[in-house]
């Protein structure tokens, strides 16, 4: 995984909330057996028309917003289906960092499996935030002291620590968890006692 | 200290837990299908690891295969590529398929409880938002993306932080014609699309534990579209029975051993919730949805909302969007809007109960003309069971189509699917923009109402066709 630690752009901005996962990459481009690829296809409906071509009125088909890495948008980001193919195709677009007031729950932690921070910040800052996107002005964010700064000011957001550290180490976290295959063993065996229909046996 | 459900569960399935909170949570059972497993048995096999227990993974696939004839195969390229995948991973990690021609084959969270491989007080995960189906057996169960569902593989248990609790008590009884489906949505209505976000919900109350296994599996369904990744009821004799004899249920001296550690699965009385909130089952009526969100709900009495009487600029945008999308005028009648679909199945209604109770409004009678309406059953074995009973001959004489088990129009993964502007009342589980084909647009509804619409071509109150 890609290591998280600063990053600075001109946001692109999207003021619709409850953007749910089949917005993000619509089914037809589940049929991948890849992670790559799925950027060209980020937010279709809304990106392109009937015909295939990219309709200009959405911000991410607008220069410098098709280049942008930092996405602001509405409220409950990300609800819906469970689909990984939201991040990865958020990600292979160029997008490693998202800043909402919510997200859904299986959405956020896809996220942080894919070297994407999702922050949370309250709709007020969101609202000041929009406006360096609207302005096309840059930001910048630093995972590390957890702050996001924007011209002459900055705002502190909170992530959980163990998240925080898995992103800005790239850590894999199976690699993470193989570690702990002693502890894992001994549960097991515990469980064929006290629980032996669960191994089916 | 008191406990609920969901702590229990928890703390029985605690590996590790580091000082930060972070914990390492034992999966129980593991259920995969084709559009989420790919990429996680390829990371497998980039990094040289195994599967920790095949035995305690069991696959399927069920949102690309078709609905009618098989014989031919998978046309869809991509579709079929993804398939052929899930078997020949299957076959090379030792982990039990059921195909697409095996009579078991069904939607995941379908085939789960009927072979009993859902079992009470286990973590059941899979890459699949409704996963929170299972939590009807009071398992804690809950979807989870790929680089997760290649954890699981790897190493059976899953990174994770303790959730909140959230309970919702619904007493009382149903009117008649009201279901499940109707509660779930209401449910959704009230506490909207982010209400269960961080939080585990646990269904209680008498109407909760009045309802059979098959209509708590729709409401623990839906949970997701309440923003909690999982949804559970405690189990009672209901369940137990319901699992007895199941292929994949515990037998003899296990079956004895489960069942007492099962019949302990319930909250303490005393213990607190994050959260609590409390229905009335009698005011409960059918619903429909009208917008492109699941919490975008009213009873078919009502009318469609106004955007200009909402204040709060947020929510009238959002009201305006999804009008405009759904073509539909403020303020009009429910009744008034005309469908030309209608789509009876998935995980949230494609049982045998849900084929019965549409069935029940559609014996003798003949859908609307202007309306194409399919049946999908949720599995090789619903459709089975609904043969013999004859309800194939119910749907196929009122207009319907009959097909074989899948997501189907649910998602419209496969060939089934709406085409732009086109309408459809549909018993599945998702009513956002484009989710059953681009430009279509979905109320969800229950068996019921989708019967009910069939044959009257507008969105109907099932009450006026109850026998």
């Amino acid at each position: 995984m890609q290591k998280f630690n600063k990053l600075k752009s001109i946001p692109a901005y999207l003021p619709i909330v409850n953007i749910d996962t089949d917005m993000i990459i619509p089914k037809q481009f589940l049929k991948t057996i890849k992670r790559t690829g799925l950027g060209k296809n980020l937010f279709f409906e809304m990106r392109y028309d009937d015909q295939g071509k990219e309709i200009n009125d959405f911000a991410l088909n607008q220069n410098p917003y098709n280049g942008s890495k930092i996405l602001i948008a509405g409220k409950n980001f990300g609800c819906g289906s469970s689909r990984e193919h939201a991040p990865w195709a958020l990600l292979d677009f160029g997008i490693t960092c998202i800043i909402s007031s919510s997200y859904a729950d299986i959405f956020y932690s896809n996220c942080f499996k894919n070297g994407i921070l999702p922050i949370i910040l309250e709709e007020e800052k969101i609202k000041e935030l929009s406006e360096y996107a609207n302005r096309k002005e840059e930001i910048s964010v630093d995972l590390k002291e957890e702050k996001v700064v924007y011209g002459n000011n900055e705002t502190k957001f909170k992530v959980d620590p163990f998240k925080k550290k898995c992103l800005l180490e790239g850590l894999d976290d199976i690699a993470l968890s193989l570690k702990k295959s002693d502890k894992i063993e001994s549960f097991e065996n515990d469980l064929k006692n006290t629980k032996p229909w669960i191994f089916n046996d | 200290m008191s406990t609920t459900l969901y702590d229990k569960i928890w703390n029985d399935h605690l590996v590790d837990q580091q000082d930060d909170g972070t914990a390492l949570l034992f999966v129980d059972r593991h259920l995969v299908h084709e559009v989420t497993s790919p990429q996680a048995f390829e990371g497998l096999r980039n990094s040289n690891r195994k599967v920790r227990h095949p035995n305690l993974t069991l696959a399927v696939a069920d949102h690309n295969v078709p609905t009618t004839d098989r014989t031919k195969g998978i046309s869809d390229k991509e579709s079929k590529i993804q398939v052929d995948t899930l078997e020949a991973n299957c076959k090379e990690f030792n982990i039990q398929l059921f195909g697409m021609d095996d009579k078991r084959q069904g939607i995941v969270h379908i085939i789960g409880p009927e072979q009993g491989f859902t079992q009470p007080g286990t973590v059941i995960v899979c890459g699949d938002s409704h996963t929170a189906t299972h939590g009807a057996f009071g398992s804690l169960a809950f979807g989870i993306g790929t680089s997760e569902v290649e954890h699981v593989l790897a190493t059976q248990t899953l990174v994770q932080k303790k959730a909140k609790n959230f309970r919702i008590n619904v007493n009382g009884k149903l009117p008649l014609g009201v279901t499940s489906k109707d509660v779930i949505l209401q449910i959704i209505g009230k506490i909207g699309t982010a209400g269960g976000t961080g939080c585990v919900i646990e269904y209680a109350g008498d109407l909760v534990r009045s309802l059979s296994v098959e209509q708590r599996m729709t409401i623990c369904n839906m949970t997701i579209e309440g923003g909690a990744r999982a949804g559970l009821i405690a189990p009672d004799e209901k369940i137990f029975k319901y699992l007895k004899g199941k292929p994949m249920s515990p037998k003899g001296d296990s079956w004895e051993k489960a069942l007492n550690y099962w019949n302990n699965l319930k909250t303490d009385s005393d213990a607190i919730f994050d959260k609590e909130i409390n229905l009335n089952a009698g005011e409960i009526l059918p619903m429909i949805t009208w917008g492109t969100s699941p919490q975008d709900v009213i009873t078919i009495n009502d009318k469609v909302p106004n955007p200009n009487s909402e204040k709060d600029e947020d929510k009238k945008n959002s009201i305006e969007r999804s009008l405009k999308y759904m073509g539909l005028k403020p303020d009009m009648s429910a009744t008034d809007i005309k469908i030309d679909k209608v789509f009876i199945g998935s995980c949230t209604n494609g049982r045998i109960e849900d084929l019965r109770e549409a069935a029940k409004i559609l014996k003798d009678k003949k859908i609307s003309s202007h309306v194409n309406a399919i049946v999908v059953p949720g599995s090789g074995l619903v459709k089975e069971q609904a043969e013999q009973e004859g309800l194939d001959k119910i749907f196929v004489n009122s207009g319907f189509e009959w097909r074989e088990p899948g997501c189907s129009m649910c998602l419209a993964m496969n060939a089934d699917k709406l085409k732009p502007e086109e309408r459809c009342a549909s018993t599945s589980n998702r009513n956002f923009e484009g989710r059953q084909g681009r430009g279509g647009r979905t109320h969800l509804v229950s068996p019921g109402m989708a019967a009910a619409a069939a044959i009257s071509g507008n969105l109907d109150d099932v009450r006026k066709y109850q026998n």
